[in-house]
């Protein structure tokens, strides 16, 4: 019995981890450009490591918070830039291959030897040389608080400042977002989902639409990225091609093209996963499939998770079935 | 804006009975005037017309059998597509024998759709383009012009844009009472029927007060009853002072409302003219009985005027 | 309709096709016999994994040779010794726990260990069981994801290292060439940008490990063998997954996104049955012959030969044969395939059969040439797949062979300008390049793009 309360109590932790934290505006920025605008972006881990990159090489190199954040959103929008002015014009298997391309290029390029002073090559860079500005803002005291069944240090590396930050950005993006998708902005960007040229026709410069959206999703997969790193380090190898496909099933899990549907799925998706994990783990003896085994499998299960919602439950949890039956 | 308000529709047409009737004939006042657009496929030159002019405050049929290049001619001068004849940077015609196209007096060659759109010339499509999964009302709402909450940042900022939605809803409402729609406003697009999304598009692209409309085969899959209220729409446009240019295969509906018609065949223009005379073209009856020997132009007793209104008095 | 007559005509035509390629291997095998043999007891530098085995590895880089570790546990005590690159092994003949211990003193100079010196693994006989030492200050190269074989620095550039690396990429060019043929056939046919077609060439890969390594059949049986299976693989994806999904009318963005689940779910399974580290399908150190300046293992001559002559029987049955034809007229416009009487069904299901087959063949060779397959090598090549489609012309197949030539060429000669982590993300570099300037890429046609 008392392994099952550890599977739970795994599954709530996860649920308010910083990193899910991250994952889900990571989550919210990919919706802005799938759910939304219908771009095909497959690359949002690659705006997530250039945030990453950037926060953390710019403290690393002496910028106090505010500063290296605003090198975040400058790096995440420079980068939707050189991504989206190639292939906006195009169809949109293009930006897909295009986003995993990219993605993948940045990630090479963080991990290459050659860049070791600066980016760690493929050993990354540790959490402790750039979480000090971060921690420093934080107004708790020392020591640790309990809520809840939980017990956290209140400024530690996954304390509670952290995970109060972490998950205020979550609502005040989604509440953001909210704000722009009931605009007339909006009301555009939904209508360039349906069909370019009809909104082409009205008036509308597409390009530049879908150039913002690329934009705000990107700043969101950057920020998303930046708080991914502060409670851990910066991998290269973490924040690649998996992670990206992570990022469309939860969002995808939760209900895309709706505001609480990327929150919702990542929440849920990290705490199913442990929940798989661990009632594999305790069913299913060692002897057949051992703890590094049963960790793959959840990771099959995610696979065909993945494969079985896009073909059965596009909409997801919360998505409205008419208004997503998506086509390209 | 334009001369049309100044002027009547009925004085619009009256001019034209001053205008030679040959193909790229000069019209008194063109509010459309083309020059040197071609369009190659491959080997297969799609369209290639010398000069064309259209008349402002009239309603201009553009006719020709399947495979003359009305619609490929429609999507290169609204910006859908881009004339093999484009000006370049490198390479590409010379000056003179460069596409050009002025509309409303601005130069507008090598320009995207939205600019066209943007500059009075709004067009439809002949698969409607309904938005189907937004509402009737904010499909209307997208063909309004200039709401600055349209814009990233404004957008945020609801007072800034509130009192032009507002505004824009009481255009749109009257629109859709006009076509009809109005109790459909809240329902997605898309599950209207086809002749509703029609009338929704042609509304839709009423809603910026365009100076030109151009339709691309209105009356495609309609059926007769839709296609007498269509033509009426079509026709009270033009009283109100809107060019009309459509692209039709409908001979009587052609004949019916049409001011003036240009024919096309074979990515040319062959004939220009009002439609009774233009029907009696050498040129014309070459270009359609080339293609279909049998074909019937139109029976007779609908030549006469108002036999569309009256089908009581209709000779079988 | 098509020609009856024609038809009659063009079937014996690719009949004596096939049966000139079974011939050709047969001699094929025969005479390259000896510079193939199939391979059992593993040497006794690296650890095969398998019923009475298990192995832990791993890989720390930039250590060079000479770091010592050992292995303790279940009454065992076994050392191991990194090589040239970093890499160790170990055997283990009984399941269970065990405690990896690394012994710093025996570090390089100004290297020090990154995290715990001594580690605990959990190991099942016949699997393979990664344990990761990180290490700081460690100035060797910093490995690359990518092929195994050593790596030439950006030095300088000479005559003699242009032909090697000529030679190299195309190489690469031609197995390349192998999966993404499919890959375009594929998108052309069902519009369908495969993001799992990766997942195949690794497969082909794993299999060919399985056959020739584990159960020690001869390299050129093995083949066949792969071939077959994952062609049959691509016949049952088309029967339980893609045909019904068509049927369903899911549209290509959902497919896209299956294809996405599907590749997750493949990798994570065969890292679950063949674990994370690399394996090898042949075991024999490969022997290699040199040409003037250029020096190269036999396994890639032939590797060499086997693609170019495959490559040409595939190009053979799209020209000559009724069915390629139809699959080309499938790939250009299927609905107007479907209105002039071809099954387009039948031909969406050859097409993923034989793509399926030929990223399988791709991936035991690339196995050989690269020494070593991993659950990871096709994920890594599946953009080099795709920006060699995408060069070439999505759709098209001769324009998939002349992209992934392009694309070999370019990652093998990036060597001389770029450090060698770059050079993959040269090629891809030119992939986006390629998209900017014309994104209908060499063959393809302007009408599929926008």
């Amino acid at each position: 019995m008392d392994m099952w309360i550890k599977v739970l109590y795994d599954m709530s932790a996860n649920m308010i981890l910083p990193t899910t934290a991250a994952f889900a505006i990571a989550a919210i920025g990919l919706n802005v450009h799938f759910g939304f605008t219908g771009l095909l972006n497959m690359g949002q881990a690659g705006f997530m490591l250039i945030g990453a990159y950037g926060f953390s090489v710019a403290t690393i190199a002496g910028l106090p918070f505010w500063a290296a954040t605003l090198v975040t959103i400058a790096a995440g929008t420079i980068f939707a830039l050189l991504l989206g002015i190639p292939t906006l014009k195009l169809r949109g298997d293009y930006l897909a291959i295009v986003t995993i391309a990219a993605a993948e290029i940045v990630r090479m390029i963080g991990r290459a030897s050659v860049l070791n002073s600066v980016t760690g090559g493929s050993n990354g860079l540790p959490g402790e040389t750039y979480r000090n500005t971060f921690s420093a803002l934080s107004p708790f005291p020392d020591g640790k608080t309990a809520i809840l069944w939980f017990d956290f240090d209140n400024t530690g590396v996954n304390g509670w400042f952290i995970r109060i930050v972490a998950w205020s950005l979550v609502v005040i993006f989604a509440v953001l977002v909210w704000l722009l998708m009931r605009s007339p902005w909006g009301r555009v960007i939904k209508g360039i989902r349906e069909d370019e040229d009809a909104v082409r026709s009205l008036g509308k410069n597409v390009f530049a639409f879908k150039m913002q959206a690329l934009i705000i999703g990107g700043v969101l997969g950057a920020i998303g990225g930046m708080f991914y790193v502060l409670p851990t380090s910066v991998q290269p190898d973490a924040l690649g091609r998996n992670m990206t496909f992570l990022i469309w099933t939860a969002m995808l899990l939760g209900g895309a093209a709706t505001i609480w549907g990327p929150v919702l799925g990542s929440a849920l998706f990290f705490a199913l996963r442990i929940f798989i994990q661990g009632t594999v783990d305790i069913l299913i003896p060692d002897a057949i499939l051992n703890t590094q085994q049963t960790e793959q499998f959840s990771w099959i299960m995610v696979g065909v998770a993945l494969m079985l919602l896009v073909i059965f439950r596009p909409q997801g949890i919360l998505g409205d079935k008419k208004e997503l039956n998506f086509n390209v | 804006m334009s001369n049309a308000t100044k002027k009547t529709a009925t004085e619009a047409r009256a001019e034209l009975k001053t205008v030679k009737q040959t193909p790229g004939a000069s019209k008194p006042d063109a509010i459309l005037v083309v020059d040197n657009v071609v369009r190659d496929f491959g080997g297969n030159r799609a369209v290639d017309v010398d000069h064309l002019e259209v008349q402002r405050g009239v309603i201009t049929a553009l006719i020709g059998p399947n495979g003359a290049g009305k619609t490929t001619f429609f999507n290169l001068i609204t910006g859908f597509d881009q004339p093999s004849s484009a000006k370049k940077m490198f390479g590409g015609p010379s000056a003179d024998k460069a596409a050009k196209w002025s509309f409303n007096g601005k130069l507008l060659g090598n320009t995207a759709a939205a600019s066209v759109a943007k500059s009075g010339m709004v067009r439809t499509f002949q698969l409607t383009k309904a938005l189907s999964r937004l509402t009737v009302m904010q499909n209307m709402l997208l063909g309004a012009k200039d709401q600055r909450g349209e814009s990233f940042l404004a957008a945020f900022v609801k007072p800034l844009w509130a009192a032009q939605e507002k505004a824009n809803i009481a255009k749109a409402e009257d629109l859709l009472k006009r076509f009809k729609l109005y109790e459909k406003k809240e329902d997605l697009a898309g599950s209207l029927s086809g002749g509703q999304k029609k009338l929704l598009e042609m509304a839709r692209a009423l809603m910026s007060d365009p100076v030109m409309i151009m339709l691309d085969e209105p009356m495609a899959g309609v059926n007769p009853a839709l296609t007498q209220s269509l033509l009426g729409h079509i026709q009270s446009l033009r009283d109100e002072g809107t060019t009309v240019l459509f692209v039709e295969h409908d001979m009587h509906m052609v004949r019916h409302i049409s001011d003036w018609v240009v024919v096309m065949a074979e990515g040319r223009v062959v004939a220009e003219g009002p439609a009774d005379t233009v029907m009696s073209d050498q040129a014309v009856i070459d270009a359609y009985l080339g293609a279909h020997h049998d074909t019937d132009l139109g029976d007779d007793a609908l030549l006469e005027e108002g036999a569309m209104d009256a089908p009581k008095k209709e000779k079988k | 309709m098509v020609n009856t007559a024609l038809a009659r005509r063009s079937s014996p035509m690719s009949l004596r096709v096939i049966f000139g390629v079974l011939l050709g291997l047969l001699v094929l095998s025969f005479t390259l016999g000896t510079g193939a043999p199939a391979a059992h007891a593993a040497t006794s530098d690296v650890c095969v994994a398998d019923a009475e085995t298990g192995c832990f590895t791993g890989t720390i880089k930039g250590v060079g040779a000479g770091v010592k570790l050992t292995i303790d546990g279940n009454g065992l005590n076994v050392p191991a010794e990194t090589d040239k690159d970093g890499k160790w092994n170990a055997a283990v003949t009984v399941a269970g726990l065990y405690t990896i211990t690394l012994d710093e003193k025996t570090l390089p100079e100004g290297v020090t260990l990154k995290g715990d010196a001594v580690q605990e693994r959990d190991i099942t006989l016949g699997f393979v069981k990664a344990t990761i030492f990180s290490v700081d200050g460690a100035t060797g190269d910093g490995a690359d994801n990518g092929p195994s074989q050593a790596e030439i620095a950006a030095e300088g550039f000479n005559w003699d290292r242009l032909a090697q690396q000529i030679v190299s990429g195309l190489r690469l060019g031609l197995l390349l060439a192998l999966a993404s043929i499919g890959l375009s056939l594929i998108y052309g046919t069902t519009g369908l940008s495969s993001f799992s077609h990766a997942e195949q060439v690794t497969l082909g890969g794993l299999l060919g490990y399985t056959f020739a390594n584990v159960l020690g059949l001869n390299i050129f049986l093995t083949i066949v063998i792969v071939v077959i299976l994952t062609g049959a693989t691509g016949y049952i994806q088309d029967a339980v997954i893609w045909k019904p999904l068509r049927k369903k009318g899911l549209s290509l963005t959902q497919m896209i996104i299956v294809t996405i689940g599907l590749a997750l779910a493949l990798q994570y399974t065969f890292q679950m049955f063949y674990g994370a580290s690399t394996v090898r399908i042949l075991m024999k150190n490969p022997e290699t012959f040199t040409i003037g300046p250029v020096t190269l293992t036999f396994e890639s001559l032939w590797a060499m030969g086997l693609s170019v002559i495959v490559l040409i029987l595939v190009g053979l049955f799209l020209l000559k044969t009724r069915t390629g034809r139809a699959t080309r007229a499938v790939s250009d416009n299927p609905s107007l395939a479907a209105a002039s009487g071809i099954d387009v069904d039948r031909i969406i299901r050859l097409v993923w059969v034989i793509a399926t087959a030929l990223a399988g063949l791709s991936g035991v060779m690339l196995g050989l040439v690269l020494n070593g397959i991993n659950w990871q090598t096709g994920m890594q090549l599946l953009l080099l797949m795709f920006a060699a489609v995408t060069l070439g012309g999505l759709g098209t197949a001769f324009g998939a062979l002349i992209g992934s030539l392009i694309i070999g060429m370019t990652v093998e000669l990036a060597n001389f300008v770029v450090p060698g982590d770059f050079k993959y993300a040269t090629a891809l570099l030119l992939l986006i390049v390629i998209l900017l300037v014309r994104p209908q890429g060499i063959f393809g046609r302007k009408e599929r793009i926008g």
